[in-house]
């Protein structure tokens, strides 16, 4: 059924005003929205979970990809919990979007709340989120073996955003990787984190990209390496000498840790496939506008997209990957 | 000066004519979402962020910092008229504000709550203007300890200044140190006295608590005395702000004195609601008339305004030059910023100038924008007053429910609401003293934070907090600051004790 | 209703002030137990980085426990005394009270059935009709027009989606 409605938008391809139109032409055959379609962020207004809500918010409403409205609501109680329950409650209502980051994983993990990303229909993938291992560079150490070394000689403190989130699972695997002890230091926003490097109240950080280039391009972080299996792709200088592919990644220099955050979005449980195939293809024309694109290379993100089988495939990998990791952690909620 | 010249080709990008008529758009958007409780300046600004998705940046940061400043001034005007702080920052302005406004002074009140707004923030934005390299490297000193010592200065500030029973300010503050603890502990991720509840995980957001102990119970107590709001007689013209301006410079030294503390809290960043306790608390301490505050004096207004006002405004200057937000409304620009292509930071001041001096630029402007705006508006806001009492009281109920389910379009939010209401109403009439459980409930999560963070940074050494200058010297005001009326306070609590078990005297 | 009103010159009669001090001491006294109770699930003590999560609960909780039972023990001695015997509110000051308080209740009962609309026109007019004394007509335009403006301001303006029912569904929001 829906063969037709792709190749019809992949001929419009690059005529973004055209596409606008296409909707409405698809009208009689395909499923449409006939509502507003709420847009769940399960994180705080001003984070990069909102940022992104609010970009494809924005895109939508710019290029007319929608004639229903599309309206960001922020529920961020219990770390995202709130806002996941929602979305489980709702069910077969279509005109819900969820928008997740690893809290997907973690807030159920930690906290016990009743709920598992299996309650939720997944969409589709849209960006994995990098995290690059930042030391102030007023620091003695240029390398990653400089700093491990220098972390098991004495305790370093490595600041991240929340607690029992993807900063401390990151910095409990980096424990398990260079045997040395880190005293995690939870703060609120990973901005504020940055600034806390840059102000030497921590040793290190694993700030996303975004979050830390202005104090890198300032000459005030040094950028160690990156928590992917591969380089981040931006070959623009941002300093005098580097630019993003010239960090290494965490496993070239010698520290065997893999973190990347999922930027996928999710609708509520019992919806129907072409329910969901309309917000795949919507999905897909936010990713093909250029202000996409320039918030993907504004962050550096890793722009692999995935959907259907094998997106389910991944998520559940990382499902079975937190638990471990949080479990050796010991970060699992105690039965109350 | 290279700064001048700067700012002059920040005034031509300013001034023009679709960027004033954006700015005027801004501030009267910003006022109406002042207003509205819960809909405060950092929803606001998300909602309408998509909205300038398509704009220049320029233009774009332009109106939503004007959305900002008219959310400061409005925030002012349901506390004077209604004892409903709009944001939590205008919680200290209805201390004095709404006494005065059952003195039929709403006018007056409301003038010297937006005049003292703007001298707040008009002395911020010159010290932006000409030390914005330098400030920023003083944030940057803002570490846990410090960020511990600046919340205890703001609680020091207060003690002491209640006037009712020491017994039961001590548990009203408790119950607000109680109610800010309900929900995720940030340091660890556990979940505190949620009992088991989904409904409990949110926590209590202050928003809602304060508008149901301020605002709902306000119209329970009120209507006791008959179904009319008092106040409503007064004669009200423009001529009350010229009235009220030729007293104003007779407290130009709290003005001073609250733009200074508001400046430097929003630089830390603190923000601009522990400033305004702050100011509010030493403007109380330092005046001959202090025992007189909370009755309706006219510093008990500006002090507060002022602060919030500076803070709110010199908030934006660890965002612009660090990408650290100083409130929650600059988190929001700050995701703004870098939606269009801007990135937040040191190199936006070399890379940028043009935006960066458009911005300060429009900072003055908005805020002459903005103070005109609500000034012309005095008599019409004041008026509201003499609206039937059937009608607005409705009115304030849906516009309160409306405020509570914003906050975070929670359902459950309203009931809370309503039931912080009966709460409130029952306290005041048994003079349980509210401030101390606002104050409590607003700073007593990031205080007990910041503590955390500090003992996690230090391994546990309590000598933390005095191993920087810094700290230490913040820490050493607010032990003075406590303790002097904590002495006083002993001896009071002692005194009735002693006074029972002698026999009585003659 | 009218028959809860006191009349004549009787002294006025109500709550006794001694009544709800004692009441509001234990409630207060509840919860700061049930707050020490929930934090030693969390750790009360100090570990070797600063408190655990339940530290200062726990002591906050101790501490508006021993302030109430003071303030309750402050209330029972007051009881015979001139003080104690005060009103806390008169009969017809409570029925003003929940002339409001009661619609208000049942208001914020109604708005997740009806969504928040319907049930602020119909809050609206009962308040206009019952409390102001206005023509029906009046009242119900002045509802439908809070409805309406807030539907505007909120749904349509700055698109926040407030509680929605049966009416709004039907209208296809």
């Amino acid at each position: 059924m829906t063969s037709n409605t792709f190749s019809r938008r992949t001929a419009l391809f690059g005529f973004p005003a055209l596409v606008a139109a296409s909707p409405a032409a698809l009208a009689q055959r395909a499923w449409e929205p006939t509502r507003p379609v709420q847009f769940i962020v399960p994180a705080g207004t001003g984070g990069g979970a909102d940022q992104m809500a609010r970009v494809i918010q924005g895109i939508v409403s710019k290029h007319s990809l929608m004639r229903q409205p599309l309206v960001v609501v922020n529920k961020a109680g219990g770390a995202g919990a709130e806002g996941f329950l929602e979305a489980k409650g709702a069910r077969a209502n279509p005109h819900m979007l969820v928008i997740t980051l690893s809290n997907l994983f973690t807030t159920p993990l930690a906290t016990g709340v009743p709920f598992n990303w299996r309650d939720l229909t997944p969409v589709k993938m849209l960006a994995l989120d990098e995290f690059v291992l930042w030391v102030n560079a007023a620091s003695p150490w240029k390398t990653v073996k400089e700093f491990a070394d220098a972390a098991r000689a004495g305790r370093l403190k490595i600041g991240g955003t929340g607690s029992r989130q993807e900063d401390q699972i990151i910095t409990a695997a980096l424990t398990k990787a260079t045997d040395a002890q880190f005293t995690y230091v939870p703060f609120r926003g990973g901005g504020e984190v940055a600034v806390q490097l840059v102000g030497q109240h921590v040793d290190a950080t694993v700030n996303n990209p975004i979050e830390a280039v202005t104090h890198w391009r300032s000459g005030t972080l040094r950028p160690l390496c990156v928590f992917d299996g591969k380089r981040l792709s931006g070959t623009e200088k941002m300093t005098a000498t580097e630019s993003w592919s010239d960090i290494p990644t965490c496993r070239e220099a010698g520290l065997d840790v893999e973190y990347l955050m999922l930027r996928g979005i999710f609708m509520a449980p019992g919806v129907t496939p072409q329910q969901v195939a309309f917000f795949a293809g919507l999905l897909d024309k936010v990713r093909e506008t250029p202000d996409w694109a320039e918030l993907m290379q504004q962050g550096a993100f890793n722009t692999t997209a995935l959907d259907g089988e094998p997106f389910r495939e991944w998520l559940t990998r990382e499902e079975t990957r937190h638990k471990t990791l949080m479990q050796e952690a010991g970060f699992l909620a105690q039965p109350q | 000066m290279e700064e001048i010249g700067l700012l002059m080709q920040g005034f031509a990008v300013a001034l023009q004519p679709d960027n004033i008529l954006l700015m005027l758009l801004g501030v009267s958007l910003g006022v109406l979402i002042g207003v509205l409780p819960g809909l405060g300046g950092a929803n606001g600004i998300a909602i309408l962020l998509p909205l300038t998705f398509a704009m220049p940046p320029v233009s774009a940061i332009i109106m939503l910092s004007c959305i900002y400043w008219g959310a400061l001034f409005g925030g002012a005007i349901t506390s004077i008229l209604f004892n409903i702080p709009g944001e939590p920052w205008s919680v200290a302005t209805t201390f004095d504000g709404y006494p005065m406004a059952q003195q039929g002074r709403a006018g007056e009140a409301l003038t010297a709550a937006f005049t003292a707004s703007f001298v707040g923030a008009f002395i911020a934005v010159v010290l932006l203007t000409f030390l914005a390299p330098l400030v920023a490297g003083f944030a940057l000193q803002f570490g846990p300890p410090q960020f511990f010592a600046v919340m205890f200065l703001s609680f020091a500030c207060f003690i002491g200044l209640g006037r009712g029973s020491p017994l039961k300010t001590l548990a009203a503050m408790m119950l607000g140190f109680l109610l800010a603890a309900v929900g995720m502990d940030t340091v660890t991720g556990q979940l505190r006295m949620t009992f088991g509840s989904t409904e409990m995980i949110r926590g209590f957001d202050f928003l809602v608590a304060v508008i149901g102990l301020f605002g709902i119970s306000e119209i329970l107590s009120s209507i006791e005395d008959g179904l009319s709001f008092k106040g409503q007689k007064a004669k009200i013209d423009l001529k009350v702000v010229l009235r009220t301006w030729a007293e104003m410079p007779r407290h130009w030294a709290i003005a001073l004195r609250s733009a200074a503390i508001g400046c430097w809290m929003g630089i830390t960043p603190a923000g601009a609601t522990p400033a305004s306790f702050m100011s509010y608390g030493i403007a109380r301490r330092t005046s001959r008339h202090g025992d007189e505050f909370g009755t309706g004096r006219i510093e008990g207004v500006i002090a507060p305004e002022t602060a919030a006002h500076a803070a709110g405004t010199s908030a934006l200057l660890p965002m612009l030059a660090l990408g650290v937000p100083g409130s929650p409304t600059a988190a929001v620009l700050l995701g703004g910023l870098i939606m269009w292509g801007l990135q937040p930071g040191p190199m936006l001041f070399v890379e940028q100038k043009e935006f960066v001096w458009g911005l300060i630029a429009s900072m003055y402007l908005g805020n002459v924008v903005g103070l005109l705006v609500v000034l012309v508006a005095v008599p019409w806001f004041a008026a509201i007053l003499r609206v039937p009492f059937s009608i607005i009281a409705a009115l304030i109920l849906v516009v309160c429910a409306i405020g509570a389910f914003t906050v975070s379009n929670a359902e459950f939010d309203i009931v809370l609401m309503l039931a912080f209401g009966v709460v409130g109403y029952v306290l005041k009439k048994l003079d349980y003293p509210l401030a101390p459980l606002v104050l409590a409930l607003v700073l007593g999560d990031r205080t007990e934070e910041a503590f955390r963070q500090s003992l996690l940074v230090s391994q546990g050494d309590l000598g933390i907090f005095f191993s920087t200058w810094l700290g230490g010297s913040i820490m050493a005001a607010g032990i003075a600051l406590a303790a002097w009326p904590l002495l006083g306070w002993l001896w009071s609590l002692l005194r009735p004790a002693a006074g029972r078990e002698r026999p009585k005297p003659a | 209703m009218s028959a809860l009103t006191e009349g004549g010159d009787a002294p006025p009669r109500g709550v006794r002030t001694v009544g709800v001090e004692i009441a509001t001491a234990l409630v207060l006294t509840g919860l700061g137990a049930a707050a020490m109770w929930d934090s030693r699930r969390l750790g009360i003590g100090w570990g070797a980085e600063g408190p655990q999560s339940g530290y200062f609960p726990f002591w906050i909780g101790l501490v508006l426990v021993a302030a109430s039972l003071g303030n309750f023990a402050l209330a029972l001695r007051a009881r015979g005394t001139a003080k104690g015997g005060g009103l806390f509110v008169t009969w017809p000051q409570l029925r003003l009270v929940l002339s409001v308080l009661l619609p208000t209740a049942l208001y914020v009962a109604a708005i997740p059935f009806t969504g928040l609309y319907v049930a602020s026109a119909v809050l609206v007019v009962w308040f206009m009709m019952r409390l102001g004394g206005f023509r029906w007509w009046v009242a119900l335009a002045s509802g439908a027009a809070t409805a309406l403006v807030a539907f505007v301001v909120f749904e349509q303006w700055f698109l926040v989606a407030l509680p929605k029912g049966p009416i709004e569904t039907w209208l296809g929001y």
